[in-house]
């Protein structure tokens, strides 16, 4: 085998891909040939790093130093400099937002040192389009430890005792539904995995699929085994392309491998799985509904029971789990159950993945232990608020989730505690919001995604959802009335209680969560027709305060109809003609002077 | 448009319902839209009600009844880049062309959509033009980008 001297980690996942990593990589090999150095350092694409926001972000072993922001400019300088001289090129290192000083080394790096890797212990460490570096990190170990030493009856046991709860949203025990599985003594069975990661704002699946599509393939071989099927679907959106592609040559791989197929590693077991690429329909997320869309039908949800796992895919039993989940199962049987439940809470073990974005430092991927309180991972790992902003909330669960306010960031992440708090653990997005942010148009924004996804099926869905959407346009656009808030409690209770699937039965939950924690927001647009974040435009008066004004200019320079007239050491004012109300003015102020 | 030819895509897929999904995916890829004669097609060769084929090709977001335009613009907006003011994006787009999202401009230079999300939260917002991706977009920033592929064409058009 080929040694060499240094290892040059390139992120490739959808996030560093769309910010250039692919032409820095390109760049970084010619360079490295050019220099004479082709044969000395390797270049690898890894999958999803995790760190998005720092991207395209690079690691180099075996220093494990942490390149940010990279670009093809800087690539000349990092191969004389780095590669040649072995001097560190500190410019394009990680700097600290608050003390502003420069962090070489990763796993130093506040964002990577505070978090538990379990699911996503090889992300950017492998190329996830190899499975030997998979297998060189223990991979399939688990499969032939289970196929091989293990009856169906230990398998389900070991996933019982390790606590594992599906992190798709509802967190029942996967143990359990295994065990339901398995008693179904149907000659076909199915196993499905659930990729269809349709929460805007969460890309945990994402990631994992981008960065370690085997781990999710072995835990589905290793949950066969328990459930004695024999094939299998995963079901994954088709808005990532990128995880698609990485999911069929895994699973290519995997049969070449003799990990797929007849008589899996000699244990006379049979399994193979083929990915079923959806067509956009968030629906589709809901076990039901996704199988209706893999039979070939419009992906609308059914009454349940009777359940998949009696009444699946071509009305066999279906044992169906989310990417996430799967991908905890390898660990679970390598180190064991009594290892895996010693982290987590109580009722919660293991880590939970979540996907950080909004206005917060940091954002990208981050795995930790499950009653992790949010405050740790906001401003501990996340790096708290940019700009000097002050924390609003941070929205949990997505569409079925809540927001919870500032005094809520003790609360630890576990699934028992969200719920109280009027969120939900949900698939892991996790939203931060800022001051700037409207409440009310944030509940607005969920109903619009909520009313635009629902099937149409059963009516409180489809025209509850109508009804609450229109009331919150209403408040929003300035003719909010009193009763209003009340008839939005109302509806909401009514369709929580009686949607036939859980897009329905979730799908007032922002609202609820927003007038739990901000319903001074709802009165003073209703009752003052003001909106307190400025965000509203129906509420805005696009006009600049001369009090406030510092006559900086930093509204003309942003303004893209030139609506904004300014001129060096005068008062701006805003052409109402000419002015597209987009809000970029707001923005650009610092001194709050547009009202 | 080219004559219909779908064989190569039914091939191996006849009398096989369940495969409809894929097989309307390989169409909307292969012409930009679901033409209406493929679908009486599809009906028949797949065993599958007409009615059942066009529920399922409304019913998806990949599938469009029209073509597109030359030029897809695709704004997300998902939570987090709402949260970064991806609607004021939209808003810039469906202005700056005249049309609303999900409609094509009449010369057929351009197509305004949304998704719900890209899954690319860390960049937000984000708009992709034509598959490629626009990081950190800004009205401003989107104008000028549709202004260019305007002229683009235009240019390309006068070149022809």
């Amino acid at each position: 085998m080929k040694v060499f001297r240094s290892h040059a980690l390139i992120c490739g996942g959808t996030g560093c891909h769309a910010s250039g990593s692919m032409e820095v990589k390109t760049a970084l090999e010619a360079e490295l040939e050019k220099q004479g150095l082709g044969e000395e350092v390797k270049v690898v694409e890894t999958g999803c790093n995790g760190y998005c926001a720092a991207g395209p972000v690079m690691v180099v072993y075996p220093e494990g130093l942490f390149y940010q922001k990279l670009t093809v400019e800087d690539v000349p300088e990092l191969v004389s400099e780095h590669f040649l001289k072995g001097r560190p090129v500190e410019r394009l290192f990680y700097k600290e937002p608050e003390k502003r000083e420069l962090i070489p080394e990763m796993l130093d790096i506040p964002f990577f040192a505070n978090q538990l890797l379990i699911v996503l212990r090889n992300k950017g460490l492998i190329d996830a389009e190899k499975i030997d570096e998979y297998i060189a990190r223990d991979g399939y170990q688990a499969a032939a430890k289970a196929l091989l030493e293990m009856t169906p009856e230990e398998i389900i046991q070991e996933i019982k005792d390790s606590g594992l709860r599906g992190r798709g949203g509802a967190g029942f025990s996967t143990g359990t539904k295994l065990e339901l599985g398995a008693r179904s003594k149907a000659e076909i069975k199915y196993m499905l995995c659930n990729a269809d990661e349709g929460d805007p704002g969460a890309f945990m699946d994402r990631s994992v699929l981008e960065a370690d599509p085997h781990a999710v393939l072995e835990g589905i071989i290793i949950a066969a085994k328990a459930n004695d099927a024999h094939y299998g679907y995963i079901y994954c959106r088709a808005e990532y392309p990128l995880a698609v592609r990485r999911l069929n040559i895994a699973i290519e791989q995997a049969r070449e491998y003799g990990l797929l197929g007849k008589d899996i590693l000699g244990s006379g077991f049979d399994f193979d799985l083929e990915v079923y690429q959806g067509a956009g329909a968030f629906v589709c997320g809901e076990e039901t509904a996704l199988i209706a869309s893999i039979e070939g039908k419009r992906g609308m949800p059914r009454p349940r029971p009777p359940f998949p796992g009696e009444s699946g895919i071509f009305g066999y039993p279906t044992v169906n789990s989310n990417v996430e989940t799967y991908a905890n199962i390898p660990q679970i049987i390598f180190r064991g159950a009594e290892w895996y439940s010693s982290i987590g809470t109580e009722t919660s073990k293991g880590t939970k993945v979540f996907a950080l974005t909004g206005t917060v430092n940091n954002i990208g991927l981050v795995e930790v232990p499950m009653g992790t309180p949010l405050r740790t991972i906001i401003y501990d790992i996340g790096g708290g608020i940019p700009n000097k902003k002050k924390f609003k909330a941070v929205q949990m669960g997505g569409p079925s989730g809540g927001c919870l306010p500032e005094e809520q960031l003790d609360l630890p992440c576990d699934y028992e505690s969200l719920v109280q708090a009027g969120a939900i653990m949900g698939s892991g997005g996790m939203i931060v919001m800022d001051q700037d942010t409207c409440m009310v148009d944030m509940a607005r924004f969920f109903m619009d995604f909520v009313q635009d996804e629902s099937c149409g099926k059963c009516t409180p869905c489809r025209e509850g959802t109508k009804r609450m959407l229109q009331i919150l346009d209403k408040i929003c656009d300035g003719h909010g009335e009193p009763e209003d808030i009340t008839i939005l409690e109302e509806l909401s209770a009514d369709i929580k209680a009686s949607a036939l699937c859980g897009l329905g039965q979730t799908g007032p939950n922002p609202i609820l969560s927003t007038l739990r924690y901000f319903r001074d927001e709802y009165e003073a647009h209703i009752l003052e027709k003001r909106c307190p974040a400025k965000r509203c435009v129906n509420l805005l008066k696009f006009t600049v305060d001369p009090e406030k004004c510092t006559k900086c200019g930093s509204c003309f320079r942003v303004c893209p109809t030139g609506a904004v007239i300014w001129e060096k050491k005068q008062l701006a004012s805003i052409d109402q003609e000419k002015c597209i109300q987009c809000l970029s003015c707001f923005s650009a102020c610092k001194f709050d002077a547009i009202d | 448009m080219p004559p219909l030819e779908l064989d190569s895509i039914l091939e191996g897929r006849r009398s096989q319902p369940h495969q409809l999904i894929e097989v309307l995916q390989d169409v909307q890829e292969k012409y930009g839209y679901i033409p209406e004669e493929a679908m009486r097609v599809i009906s028949k060769d797949l065993g599958v009600p007409l009615i059942d084929v066009y529920s399922a090709a409304v019913f998806y977001k990949a599938f469009t009844m029209k073509p597109r335009g030359k030029n897809v613009v695709t704004m997300c907006l998902g939570t987090a880049c709402h949260v970064r003011g991806a609607k004021l994006l939209l808003n810039q787009a469906t202005g700056q062309l005249g049309i609303e999202s999900g409609e094509t401009t009449e010369d057929g230079l351009f197509t305004v959509e949304h998704v719900n999300c890209l899954g690319a939260c860390a960049l937000g917002p984000v708009v992709t033009e034509n598959g490629s991706y626009h990081h950190h977009m800004t009205p401003g920033k989107l104008r000028k980008l549709i202004d260019s592929l305007g002229r683009e064409k235009t240019e390309d058009a006068s070149h022809a």
